[in-house]
């Protein structure tokens, strides 16, 4: 834990989101009472989930070396300290922090340096969601690391968990040839509208959103995302009106989905509300008990899209206006982003072949004459912090400081002015940076998988570095009909590396064999990046891990030779037919025995007889902790605080923070019944007095109605000045409203045939 | 100044014969056999980026990598638990740290390093700013260290005060030293302390 810790508390930030600076001081109070055994461990593991603070492989305490599976005794394992079920306290996490459409600047890759080199292990990796993950960090270390985001404008909030992930959007919106119109400033405002909304906080499962600018490329991959919106324009009264394609229940996972077309023209306007009144609608009808059929896409399939539609418009009209949904469209050509440099052509000077091959594969045309992108390939998705540095210094050098990062774990560099694209070419190279590949078959994306996920069967790091270089080594004299292809590996059927839109897809598997568990990985072909992820692979068979590269090889080769002009490799999947494919295959699935061939029965770049004993229980899928469970610990957390301004003799504070925190249970409580009471403390009394206390549910079987007074005379009494002595009543009496709340709300469960009322009383 | 998180860097004699590749299956050997006195959990391989922190061995108080930040392969030590003591016997106890993998490394793994150039970085930017003033303020102690490290022999002590670089200095002596050697001289202080 770093020494550092209590001094980042105290300093001042200056954060563009002052309400991220908050959020983060409830999570560091939600640390405190969870080690002082205050808060339960599953509620603490959804919060900490809710802040991005994930679980990592072997933090259970348990790690398989190759012989036996060791105890790893950390500190804090004598004290059975926990930050969720079966998750040692000081065992090493994953932090993911949130970027929403990618975009970042060159001082938020500055703190993401120092951050990989103080809390991590020196280097930051891009995701397949265009967040940054830092992987080996202590939960201890969790708040000053977002207290340093949170100055540069960056939140993990909701990185995680059963919650709105980072919405992602095409790195070159408003720079692309093939868009409708930039949805950079869409996919902000939705990004913020959502982040922390309170009809966002009830989901039983994790909920994607994507913006794409066109409907024929793959780089929004819109059809595999619980919503993923696509720009189109209209001509509406002889005026041209932006709108979106708005699709919904899509999803990868072990049940692939293609989304949904819930509206071939929704009005801008519309976006925002009509995202409010999809979540609104999830939470309250999607599946709360059974994880795997969570997601929204299964709520689509069982409703049907019509119904889905009806009952989401329904939802979308008992919507109070809200000022936000239009009010960051006033601003959208503000945000455009400017170059630094005047655009000039390359001209005809003689390049290096290294350069040339980069321009080739790294380069994008930018819709804005005499300006490109450029990519910059990161092999799986790692930077080091110095390179990190070195990027930023490249973004300040050759543009406005114009970052985005990618799903396909890459960054580019926008707004370069063509002519410069030999020095930001020699200048990558100086930094290891500069190889071409960009997008083609060298460029594979691949999740964690067996490095550092709890959930990962086979090592899907391991092959995709093993595969890059093999392709790598022969790139150059490849078919251009092979460059083209993508190559996507999971460690599991959780499709986080993407598997199912590649057009050679592998995920993580094992099979037996005699006394034996050996890494394989499914072959999946014949999957459709384009047209924003069109179409799904379908598994061909599992193949030992090590064999994989030839499973490539041959496929790769056959397409070549085989194929028909211009017959795309999805097509010549289809066209030979799975039981082809499966017969080309067919020798490399049979196992030999552990004697005649054990490099088998062990995964790439891991030495260690395989074992599937490693395997720990996901925290993807979050914990299911209702709206209600979260109220009730705000409430707890904030008499907490109220304790602890007494302490401090901060009387008036402690008296006023006690009686929030009575509000706050009664609200719970209330919205229980009336889930959309006016968040105002008369209105919450008046429920609460009616719904609650009159009806004697809220009463003790003791003390009678004794704690709901106690609410009901500090609301009364709520604007008055507190003596120190009162102050202390009060704190002690919100406590005790705090526990009737809770035995209340078991009450509440008990009975619980009443359905909540959404849409009033 | 109460400096934490003591990163310390031993540069290789010999790097281009070291086999990176292979120290992934050695150091899981060395959580197998729980080789040192501390928590070994996981081992993490970063060959494929470029300049970067090679093969890790990734512990609770401490991590250990064969590094090859800055293109300069080495064994870097990164002490990651807080420690009681004077800033001198924090130095001492990363660079015995360092020193004593360093030397199971040069046993059994036929590497060899160079014990007359060390990097020292305070991993903390905050507790210890990369300023002036803090080189100013910490330099008798790390002086007084350098002095038992190299037992009175004569070197250069750099630092640079980059505003976006962790604190780092630099330690050259023009003299040969070995790891058994400057094992040994740490020994010797500890013995007298």
């Amino acid at each position: 834990m770093k020494a550092s810790n209590s001094l980042w508390r105290e300093q001042k930030i200056e954060s563009p989101f002052p309400e991220l600076v908050r959020e983060i001081e409830i999570y560091e109070t939600e640390i405190e009472l969870r080690k002082q055994g205050k808060m339960d461990e599953k509620l603490f593991a959804e919060t900490r989930l809710r802040r991005g603070a994930y679980g990592q492989r072997y933090d259970n305490g348990k790690r398989w070396d190759g012989k036996e599976t060791q105890t790893l005794e950390f500190p804090s394992s004598k004290t059975e300290l926990t930050k969720g079920a079966n998750t040692v306290w000081d065992a090493p996490g994953m932090q993911r922090i949130k970027v929403p459409f990618g975009g970042m600047n060159p001082e938020q890759l500055e703190v993401m340096a120092e951050l990989a080199e103080e809390y991590s292990d020196g280097i930051a990796h891009v995701t397949t969601r265009q967040d940054f993950q830092l992987h080996f960090v202590h939960v201890d270390d969790t708040p000053a690391l977002m207290r340093r985001l949170a100055a540069v404008g960056i939140t993990t909030r909701e990185a995680c968990g059963n919650s709105v992930r980072n919405v992602t959007a095409c790195p070159l919106s408003g720079v692309c040839n093939t868009e409708s119109f930039d949805v950079t400033p869409y996919a902000k405002g939705l990004a913020y509208f959502l982040l922390g909304h309170p009809d966002v906080q009830d989901f039983g499962r994790k909920f994607k959103v994507a913006f794409s600018g066109c409907k024929d490329e793959g780089c929004g991959l819109v059809n595999m995302h619980d919503m993923g919106v696509i720009a189109v324009k209209k001509i509406v009264d002889g005026a041209e009106k932006r709108g979106f394609e708005l699709y919904v229940g899509g999803g990868l996972g072990t049940v692939p989905h293609q989304a949904k077309l819930f509206d071939a023209f929704l009005p801008e306007e519309e976006l925002l509300p009509t995202a409010q009144a999809i979540s609104r609608v999830f939470a309250r009808l999607g599946e709360k008990k059974n994880r795997n059929r969570a997601r929204i896409k299964f709520l689509v399939a069982q409703l049907g899209i019509e119904e889905f539609k009806r009952i989401v418009l329904e939802e979308r009209a008992t919507l109070q206006p809200d000022p936000r949904w239009t009010a960051y469209l006033s601003e959208i050509q503000e945000v455009d982003e400017k170059p630094l440099r005047p655009a000039q052509s390359l001209g005809d000077t003689l390049q290096t072949a290294s350069f040339q091959r980069w321009y080739k594969t790294n380069v994008f045309h930018q819709k804005q004459d005499g300006y490109a992108t450029a990519t910059i390939t990161l092999p799986l998705g790692d930077i080091t912090a110095d390179q990190l540095r070195a990027v930023a210094d490249l973004s300040r050098r050759f543009t406005n400081g114009t970052v985005r990062t990618t799903v396909d774990q890459n960054i580019v560099l926008r707004w370069i002015s063509e002519a410069d694209l030999p020095d930001v070419h020699a200048a990558l190279e100086e930094i290891g940076l500069g190889q071409s590949g960009a997008g083609t078959i060298v460029d594979i994306t691949s999740c964690p998988g067996t490095d550092t996920c709890k959930l990962g069967i086979s090592a899907s790091r391991g092959l995709a570095g093993e595969l890059r270089q093999r392709l790598a080594e022969k790139s150059h004299t490849m078919d251009e009909a092979i460059q083209s292809l993508h190559i996507k590996v999971s460690g599991c059927f959780n499709s986080c590396g993407q598997h199912h839109v590649a057009d050679l897809g592998f995920y993580g598997v094992s099979r037996h064999s005699g006394n034996y568990t050996v890494p394989h990985f499914q072959v999946v072909l014949g999957g459709e990046w384009t047209h924003n992820a069109g179409s799904y692979g379908l598994a061909m068979g599992a193949v030992p891990a090590k064999r994989i590269p030839e499973v490539v090889e041959r496929l790769t080769g056959r397409y070549v030779s085989e194929r028909e002009k211009n017959e795309s490799f999805k097509a010549f999947i289809q066209r030979i037919g799975k039981v082809q494919v499966k017969t080309m295959l067919d020798d490399l699935t049979r196992i030999p025995t552990h004697d005649e061939d054990p490099t088998l029965y062990t995964d790439w770049g891991d030495n260690r007889e395989f074992t599937i004993g490693d395997i720990g229980v996901g925290e993807c899928a979050g914990e299911i902790v209702s709206h209600a469970e979260f109220g009730l610990a705000h409430a707890e957390r904030q008499v907490f605080e109220a304790q602890v301004l007494l302490d401090e003799n901060q009387y008036q504070k402690a008296g006023e923070t006690a009686y929030t925190s009575m509000y706050q249970a009664a609200l719970t409580l209330v919205e229980e019944l009336f889930f959309n009471v006016p968040k105002d403390h008369d209105r919450v009394a008046e429920e609460f007095r009616t719904r609650l206390y009159d009806t004697k549910l809220f009463w003790d079987e003791y003390a009678g109605g004794k704690f709901g007074h106690y609410y009901l005379r500090a609301y009364e009494k709520r604007n008055e000045s507190f003596t120190p002595e009162e102050a202390h009543r009060r704190v002690e009496e919100a406590q005790l409203v705090i526990e009737a709340a809770h035995s209340c709300y078991s009450k509440l469960l008990g009975s619980r045939s009443l359905p909540r009322q959404l849409a009033g009383i | 100044m109460n400096i934490q998180h003591v990163n310390i860097k031993f540069y290789l004699e010999n790097p281009e014969t070291v086999k990176l590749a292979d120290f992934a299956a050695i150091f899981n050997t060395w959580i197998q056999q729980q080789r040192l006195e501390e928590l070994l959990v996981d081992v993490a391989d970063y060959l494929h980026v470029h300049h970067g922190p090679g093969i890790m061995l990734i512990g609770h108080e401490a991590d250990y990598s064969l590094d090859n930040r800055a293109g300069r392969l080495g064994l870097f030590y990164n002490r990651k638990e807080q420690l009681d003591g004077t800033t001198e016997e924090k130095l001492v106890q990363a660079t015995r740290a360092a020193l004593t993998v360093a030397q199971i490394l040069e046993k059994e793994n036929g590497l060899k390093f160079n014990g007359s150039e060390v990097q020292v970085i305070i991993n903390d930017r905050l507790l210890v700013p990369n300023t002036v003033e803090t080189f100013t303020a910490l330099e008798p102690e790390i002086k007084s260290f350098f002095d038992q490290l190299y037992n009175g022999a004569t070197y250069s002590l750099s630092h640079n005060d980059d505003r976006r670089e962790r604190f780092t200095i630099i330690v050259k002596t023009e003299s040969k030293f070995d790891v058994d050697t400057l094992l040994k001289n740490l020994s010797v202080e500890t013995a007298h302390a």
